[in-house]
């Protein structure tokens, strides 16, 4: 007894030598003090962040009532019910009807061309401004943040106007004789939705881009030619290599989105031929199909987890360095 | 950079193309002319949207005379609204305002606590929190948005569809930016100033209200104008927690008015939604270039406010 009495003390002696000498080295605050301010937000993203994952899972596993076809969520991962989401993932891989294979071998077509053609287009721009920008870099920055400015149905609302079939590019088009007719760009294009996803998404995509191309030195550019290499050398053995996990962020930044997205497809088409998971999601919510939905939700996540742990660690590291 | 361009030798006119694209030091011509084109594709349609808010006639596209019917007119032929002749447009313009007003207002000091926090901690839950936060950022909007409506659906039932979930949803969702841009910049700051202040007797509150707060005066502007120009526009979080035809914002207008009925009110209205958030963020730009001037930075504001995003 006595013995426990006497570590105690020894304890809070230790523990107030601690505090002392944290008070001597500098800045000191109680144990509780920063967790505190965090904790609102730490509530705040418990309930309105991870308790919505869960209710994903909840309904996605959930019960189905055989008479209204509702989903029930079932709270109790013990409990859960498999069928549904089997017979969902079923769909998604093809083997049963209705497929649903078509969408996502779309969005995944769709999302890959669009990407790809993201760092194409991005690349001279952000390249350009970030070593060529000198004096001007501030304005062409400027325009280059001016997109996100607008809002994304604005943009693709505008293109819209444009691609009509009395709008002006038709116009420009037939008068120049690239087209004998207008060509009914709205009415179901892949073409045109994919045009919109890069339209809408590029912005996203020049900034990582620029800012890792601004900070490759100069210096390193001018020894690579000082060396004998000519500018396409250089630009494959040293810009590009310097710049890959700026591409990478992009991409990663830029295919996210997409595989979420309903609007533009919905906006640049609007008809069946077109749809992406997205709009999957979004016409079985609105049909109040919500199993449906949740699995189709899930699947998703499953899809983008791999992007998306790798696009948090490297950031993580990135600012750990800093 | 331009040093390298000022360097380059005056050459004859007179070489082959080859030549030409060969040389290390020739000026970027091709270059420049790609970043003109891609600029122009990427503003000009939005302009041209614009312009045609101010058409004459019903058609989105093509010209026939300017007018601002669209905006305020009355008794429009065929039965038309124009925006504020329409009270449903009306009330989603208001909608949305109040939604990035309660937004922007909790969202930021939650955000700037949370930073605050996640960065002194260094105890078991701090990096978990930190991850989960990010998580969020880089989650799909629409997955977000549906697992938000089914956990206001089925579990937090108390909360009414409608204006309350959709601020509730939307503050998760723009929280992220406060914590990344703060956080940033606490990082650039470091800490010696916090512990001179306190070496020199200030309280740990008096050093975070005097010292610190005052030096994330630019992260927490950056980031309030933020989340208030990215909430005017949000469109997906709002869309899925919408209850009442009250709680229509201008963006959700637009996206359904769009595919039913088009005229050039939604064009009208885009417009005003594209004025505000323009407003917002040229008193962030005007501000937070007048900040860095006082700070006796060279760089340029544009510059670090395109960081800071």
């Amino acid at each position: 007894m006595t013995e426990d009495k006497l570590s105690r003390a020894d304890r809070k002696k230790a523990r107030r030598q601690r505090k002392a000498r944290l008070k001597e080295e500098g800045a000191w605050y109680p144990k509780w003090y920063w967790p505190s301010f965090a904790m609102p937000g730490i509530a705040w993203l418990a309930v309105l962040f991870i308790l919505p994952f869960y209710a994903v899972f909840a309904i996605t596993f959930g019960y189905v009532n055989p008479l209204s076809q509702v989903t029930v969520p079932v709270w109790q991962p013990w409990y859960w019910d498999p069928t549904a989401f089997k017979e969902i993932s079923c769909r998604v891989v093809g083997q049963c009807e209705p497929s649903y294979a078509p969408f996502f071998i779309r969005t995944v077509v769709y999302v890959a061309i669009a990407s790809v053609m993201c760092v194409l287009v991005s690349y001279p721009v952000a390249y350009f401004v970030a070593r060529y920008g000198g004096r001007r870099k501030g304005f062409y920055l400027m325009l280059l943040i001016a997109p996100f400015w607008v809002s994304y149905l604005m943009r693709m609302l505008a293109w819209g106007n444009l691609l009509a079939n009395d709008g002006y590019v038709n116009k420009v088009l037939v008068s120049l004789h690239l087209l004998s007719q207008p060509y009914p760009w709205l009415d179901g294009k892949s073409i045109t939705v994919i045009f919109g996803l890069i339209y809408g998404y590029i912005p996203y995509m020049i900034l990582p881009l620029y800012a890792g191309l601004d900070r490759i030195s100069p210096s390193l550019l001018e020894a690579s030619r000082d060396l004998g290499a000519n500018t396409v050398r250089t630009f494959t053995k040293v810009t590009l290599p310097l710049s890959k996990q700026a591409i990478t962020a992009g991409l990663v930044i830029v295919t996210l989105p997409m595989f979420g997205d309903y609007y533009t497809t919905a906006l640049m088409s609007g008809y069946n031929n077109t749809k992406m998971i997205g709009s999957l999601i979004d016409d079985n919510l609105n049909n109040n199909r919500t199993g449906e939905a949740a699995t189709l939700v899930l699947i998703l996540v499953v899809l983008l987890i791999i992007p998306m742990l790798w696009y948090l660690r490297t950031t993580n590291s990135e600012t750990a360095r800093t | 950079m331009s040093s390298v361009t000022a360097a380059a030798p005056k050459r004859t006119r007179i070489r082959g193309p080859v030549t030409w694209w060969k040389d290390p030091w020739r000026k970027p011509h091709v270059l420049r002319a790609a970043t003109w084109v891609y600029m122009v594709w990427s503003l000009a349609p939005v302009l041209v949207a614009v312009m045609f808010s101010f058409n004459n006639g019903r058609s989105r596209s093509s010209w026939q005379g300017f007018s601002t019917q669209w905006y305020i007119g009355k008794n429009l032929p065929g039965g038309a609204y124009s925006v504020f002749a329409n009270p449903a447009l009306r009330t989603a313009l208001v909608q949305t305002l109040r939604l990035a007003t309660i937004t922007t207002a909790v969202a930021v000091p939650l955000g700037l606590a949370f930073a605050l926090g996640i960065d002194r901690w260094h105890g078991r839950g701090s990096g978990t929190s930190n991850f989960t936060m990010l998580f969020s950022f880089v989650m799909p909007e629409l997955v977000i948005g549906v697992a938000l409506f089914f956990v206001f659906g089925q579990a937090l039932t108390m909360v009414p569809p409608g204006t309350w979930q959709q601020a509730l949803g939307l503050i998760v969702f723009q929280m992220s930016y406060p914590v990344i841009i703060i956080r940033a910049r606490l990082l650039s700051i470091g800490r010696q100033y916090e512990e001179a202040a306190m070496d020199l007797g200030a309280k740990p509150t008096q050093s975070l209200r005097r010292v610190l707060l005052p030096l994330l005066y630019p992260a927490i502007f950056a980031s309030t104008v933020l989340v208030f120009a990215d909430c005017i526009d949000d469109f997906v979080v709002v869309r899925a927690l919408g209850g009442p035809s009250t709680s229509e914002t201008i963006s959700m207008k637009l996206y359904s008015g769009y595919r039913s009925a088009p005229t050039p009110a939604y064009n009208a209205l885009a417009t005003i939604m594209l004025v505000l958030t323009l407003t917002v963020m040229f008193i962030g730009l005007f501000v937070f270039g007048r900040n860095a001037k006082k700070e006796g930075k060279k760089q340029d504001a544009a510059e670090a406010f395109a960081v800071s995003i």
